[in-house]
């Protein structure tokens, strides 16, 4: 459904995607990991619009992507890294904000609103102040702001940054929802065992390019053949390494 | 368009949700432009005009210094009181008489001789308070006057002056003034003395010589009778000065929503640029507008202010003023890189636009140089918009300039923004 390829960008003099190619299918969650400033939120922010390749292109579906109005960004649905929400307004008038944007009606956006709620578990919350939230009802609040109008593709920056458990675990079942509901999602995370639970495959950047890209037990297989057959089952942490090495990224 | 609205709509939802925003942008230039309307109101029929504090030393005691302390005494324009030097001089110190007078022993004579001989002027010494040189101005043109009335009354006919003409015909030859000229100022001081011995020299209550005409004040406002409203100026001012400081907060919320990664959502959504923008303008031109609406409304039911103008001339320049204002706030988003620093900036500024632009003290008291170079600003042009439509009375031809120049500054801003606005969010 969503393909990436040969994307590159730089800025000024610093190469932050260095010809990323990679699919993700209907139905299909792909864990994009990589350390800091391996380029994921770039591609990311390619893809969704928010900065335009060098090169490249991105296609949904045969469809190239391009410009700022393009009707084929109705497809893709974002939830950023940031807990991109007004505080100051209710959780309905931020999604009836966001709702808007891509013009749907009065009543389809009701409906929209009522229904990314409930899958949220924030429906009886509705008329309350974002401000008023803890944590996790953001993160899940966030994340309903990028279904309203019930994307194809779902692009999901690091969702569960600084959420509990509990919240984290109904993010979780969300996206399971909506991946059985046919919705292609990439997801980026620093979390291994969230790729471990969520992603069908996974690809690993770093310094803009990418270095693996294969399903959990494809990454296993080939860490298990580099370790000799001896190292049993090796975690996607240490295979997660010895791909971007040690050394520390600030 | 449902986009558009989407995001005027929230805009104006952010505002009047934030009580701060609305107290700082409502109550307060009202409170500021009231404080400042009523210390620069001007005069109005039946109020009395404000005097200025003179302290007069009079150390001579002469018949000439006594009548000059007596007009000084007499003059509308001043508060005169009599104090030794020492008390003067503390009290100019501390500001508390803007002007003392001291006129030295001797003086009456040496100015009556100073009169028709070129000999030595004496001096009045004036000690004043720095801070208020346009009084001291103002008082020394009122001295100029009160001495030459003294001094021309004493020499036509008072006892001083009698003496001090037969002082000057007697020492006219040792003078060494040309022949001619001595000649005719014989005949003259000879004419003066036969004046005074006919008439037995001048009432004490008629002056001889005297300032030879009177100034007769007429305030040109909108009409005749309708006086100086300074609150008209000062709602202008300050309704300019916080429009701005509003449009900053315009731009400020952008740049927070960049922070916040709200920016990002937009842009991701298949959404113009220009839509974007365009809501941001929108919708901080009717909050300006309705601020300014808002300001004027209170001057217009509590301090009387009144469009003596055109009224449509009037909304044109508000509305042109608000749109100027809605573009300067994406500028300074499209500069700005973070909220704490672009505030700081922009706040600095708009206090030397506004301060320029004639929003504390009207522009026409500026220095000449000054005037023609704050033509550049355009809170000035709003200003003075504003002005001629309400207490200067002007028709609606006189709101197009500052209109055009408005909106021309408008598109400038609206260029520079997007020339430089950071479109790509990572």
């Amino acid at each position: 459904m969503l393909t990436i390829s040969s994307l590159h960008k730089s800025f000024g003099s610093t190469t932050a995607v260095d010809g990323v190619s990679f699919t993700v299918e209907r139905g299909q969650l792909l864990g994009l990991l990589g350390p800091n400033g391996a380029g994921k939120t770039t591609t990311v922010s390619m893809i969704s619009g928010l900065v335009a390749p060098d090169r490249g292109e991105i296609t949904i579906d045969g469809v190239r992507l391009s410009g700022d109005i393009d009707p084929v960004k109705r497809r893709i649905g974002l939830v950023p890294q940031d807990l991109a929400l007004y505080d100051e307004l209710t959780a309905n008038a931020n999604l009836r904000l966001f709702g808007s944007l891509y013009r749907l009606s009065s009543r389809a956006l009701d409906a929209a609103i009522t229904s990314s709620l409930t899958l949220v578990g924030l429906l009886d919350r509705a008329s309350d102040k974002v401000k008023t939230y803890s944590g996790g009802m953001k993160r899940r609040l966030n994340l309903a702001a990028g279904l309203l109008h019930d994307p194809d593709i779902l692009l999901l920056d690091e969702p569960t940054v600084g959420v509990d458990p509990q919240s984290r675990n109904a993010i979780f079942d969300n996206l399971e929802h909506l991946k059985s509901r046919g919705k292609a999602l990439l997801y980026t995370t620093h979390y291994m065992e969230e790729a471990e639970r969520l992603a069908d495959r996974i690809v690993v950047m770093d310094h803009g390019r990418v270095l693996a890209d294969d399903t959990l037990a494809g990454l296993r297989a080939r860490g298990s053949a580099n370790s000799g057959g001896n190292g049993g089952a090796t975690s996607l942490e240490t295979l997660f390494l010895e791909l971007t090495g040690r050394t520390l990224r600030d | 368009m449902a986009a558009f609205i989407a995001l005027v709509r929230k805009d104006l939802q952010l505002f009047f949700g934030d009580r701060r925003a609305v107290i700082l942008s409502f109550a307060i230039p009202i409170a500021i432009a009231s404080f400042f309307g009523s210390i620069f109101r001007g005069q109005s029929n039946d109020s009395e005009p404000a005097k200025i504090s003179v302290a007069v030393i009079d150390e001579d005691s002469s018949a000439i210094s006594k009548d000059i302390v007596a007009g000084l005494q007499r003059d509308k324009a001043l508060a005169v009181t009599t104090a030794s030097i020492e008390d003067a001089r503390q009290s100019v110190r501390a500001g508390k008489t803007a002007v003392a007078v001291v006129i030295p022993t001797g003086f009456g004579d040496a100015a009556g001789r100073a009169f028709f001989q070129r000999v030595a002027k004496p001096n009045v010494d004036v000690l004043f308070d720095p801070s208020r040189g346009a009084e001291m101005s103002m008082v020394r043109g009122m001295l100029t006057g009160h001495v030459m009335e003294a001094v021309g009354k004493e020499m036509f006919g008072g006892t001083q002056g009698r003496s001090l003409v037969d002082e000057t015909l007697s020492e006219l030859d040792s003078s060494g003034m040309p022949q001619a000229q001595r000649e005719l100022l014989r005949n003259l001081l000879h004419s003066v003395q036969a004046l005074n011995k006919e008439t037995g020299g001048v009432p004490a209550d008629q002056a001889v010589m005297t300032v030879p005409y009177t100034v007769k004040e007429s305030a040109v406002t909108a009409r005749e009778n309708v006086a100086y409203n300074g609150y008209a100026h000062s709602f202008a001012g300050m309704g300019v000065q916080f429009l701005l400081f509003t449009a900053i907060e315009l731009g400020m919320g952008i740049l927070f929503e960049r922070e916040r990664g709200l920016w990002k959502r937009f842009r991701s959504a298949p959404l113009s640029r220009l839509t974007l923008l365009g809501a941001r303008t929108a919708s901080g031109t009717i909050l300006t507008l309705l601020m300014l609406v808002v300001s004027f409304a209170f001057a217009m039911v509590v301090f009387r202010v009144r469009i003596d103008g055109s009224l449509p001339g009037f909304a044109l320049v508000a509305v042109s003023c608000s749109i100027m204002a809605a573009t300067f706030g994406l500028l300074v988003a499209a500069l700005g890189k973070t909220t704490a620093a672009t505030r700081r900036v922009a706040t600095f500024a708009v206090l030397i636009m506004v301060m320029l632009g004639g929003a504390w003290v009207p522009s026409f008291i500026f220095p000449a140089w000054l005037q023609t170079i704050t033509l550049v600003i355009p809170a000035r042009w709003a200003v003075d918009g504003l002005d001629a439509m309400t207490w200067r009375g002007l028709p609606f031809q006189s709101a197009v300039m500052p209109t055009i120049v408005m909106l021309g500054f408008a598109l400038l801003f609206g260029a520079l923004t997007l020339s430089r606005f950071r479109w790509e969010e990572s």
